[in-house]
């Protein structure tokens, strides 16, 4: 029987797949990785993507992630993939808005008009995020 | 007959109130198992994430991050986990008193406090205590996201590398059962991870691209994750919470509307009484 390694890709929103694996293809941040059993430790950045598990028997499961962090260990393979698109302006944004949400909810009544506005911009946001999202998936 | 009338429209204003609570209540368990479930499907993930932080620690030694290390603390940062919603018992309150005893013991010692806020009750709460708040989001839902938090967690994270705040709490509901909901207040960072589980061989992983730039991905995506637990599970201990009090609630209007039926009773019968009274006296004086 060939050589297999463990595969678990899980997310913050629950677990993906769990299984055995003759060898794992994923994204990385500096390029396409092929992980066979008994590869070196390693631990990389992902890009939006496709990883592939090759479970033998000709059987290949495809899943997609926006991101995410991937650990190597000789007899593991674990992908902790993003659930939301992540980009460094993204986050800032995010943080931005948080911040801005804050000063405009205690900053008393005159601005409680705004900070109506302010949620449906976000929610607008976060629907544009979204679709963004599912265009990627739909690829 | 004033009296038995306006017990009456009481009781039924009782029955409709009852009515509301007793759905309220079927609401709430629905939702709390799904909350439940929710909160199972985060926990891998966190493991995971704890394995993988175990290993980077004992892996790589000479790279600290700085959410690593220890610092003298002159101010905290606490994120403040609360629910969107009241009528769900003394759960917030709860929270507050736990948060306000801690915040007082630090003010003993020198240490000043900041606050993000999850959820509108923690903004309302600050909004009357005061206090420096940083971030805050309400609204989240009953089906959390990560990317909803991104930007609150990173406030704090970006405060503490800027060395605004040299430590960071995370305030919330623990959910033990049912009937037990425990207000925590956890460290978040510095992380403070021991993993028992012993690598005998000096060895490190490969970096790509490099350590800082995995590191810092890392550590960020583990924070959110802790965060997004503690989300999940404050929203399981508010459905189970507001399930209790609902029910407590629905058993109070039954007993009322006992009590109130026994008193509309014996009005109703002595009116009786009386009129019958009445009318014998008046057959008399005939």
């Amino acid at each position: 029987m060939a050589m297999t390694i463990h595969v678990d890709i899980v997310s913050a929103e629950g677990a993906i797949h769990s299984g055995l694996a003759e060898m794992v293809y994923a994204p990385g941040a500096m390029g396409e990785l092929g992980i066979a059993p008994r590869h070196t430790p390693l631990v990389t950045r992902l890009k939006p993507g496709e990883v592939r598990v090759d479970s033998g028997k000709g059987e290949m499961q495809h899943f997609y992630v926006s991101g995410g962090i991937l650990e190597v260990q000789p007899h593991i393979v674990t992908v902790l993939a993003d659930t939301a698109v992540r980009a460094h302006d993204l986050d800032e944004a995010a943080a931005e808005d948080a911040k801005r949400r804050a000063e405009e909810a205690l900053s008393g009544q005159q601005a409680d008009f705004e900070y109506a506005k302010a949620q449906a911009e976000l929610a607008e946001a976060v629907a544009q995020l979204r679709a963004i999202q599912r265009a990627r998936k739909a690829k | 007959m004033a009296g038995a009338k306006e017990i009456r429209t009481q009781i039924a204003s009782i029955k409709n109130t009852q009515k509301i609570t007793s759905a309220m209540e079927m609401v709430a368990a629905a939702k709390m198992r799904k909350a439940q479930n929710r909160m199972a499907a985060t926990r891998p993930y966190a493991e995971k994430m704890r394995q993988v932080i175990g290993h980077l620690d004992q892996a790589h030694p000479e790279y600290k991050h700085s959410f690593m290390t220890e610092r003298e603390v002159k101010r905290v940062g606490y994120i403040i986990v609360s629910s969107d919603r009241g009528l769900c018992g003394g759960l917030n309150n709860n929270l507050f008193r736990a948060l306000v005893k801690e915040i007082k013991a630090q003010d003993d010692d020198g240490v000043k406090s900041s606050f993000c806020t999850v959820g509108s009750k923690a903004l309302g709460f600050f909004r009357h205590f005061g206090g420096k708040v940083m971030a805050q989001i309400t609204q989240i839902g009953d089906k959390p996201h990560i990317e909803d938090l991104i930007g609150t967690v990173k406030v704090m994270l970006d405060a503490y590398e800027a060395g605004e705040v040299d430590r960071i709490y995370v305030c919330y509901n623990r959910f033990v059962n049912t009937m037990t909901q425990e207000p925590t207040i956890e460290q978040l960072v510095p992380i403070t991870s021991k993993e028992e589980e012993n690598l005998s061989h000096h060895w490190d992983y490969i970096y790509e691209p490099d350590s800082k730039d995995v590191l810092d991905n890392l550590l960020s995506r583990y924070l959110e994750a802790l965060v997004y637990q503690s989300v999940v599970e404050n929203g399981a201990s508010e459905q189970s919470s507001r399930m209790v009090a609902m029910k407590s609630a629905t058993e109070n209007a039954d007993g009322l509307i006992d009590e109130l039926q026994l008193v509309y009773n014996k009005a109703r019968q002595a009116a009786i009484t009386q009129e019958i009274s009445e009318i014998v006296s008046g057959a008399a004086a005939v």
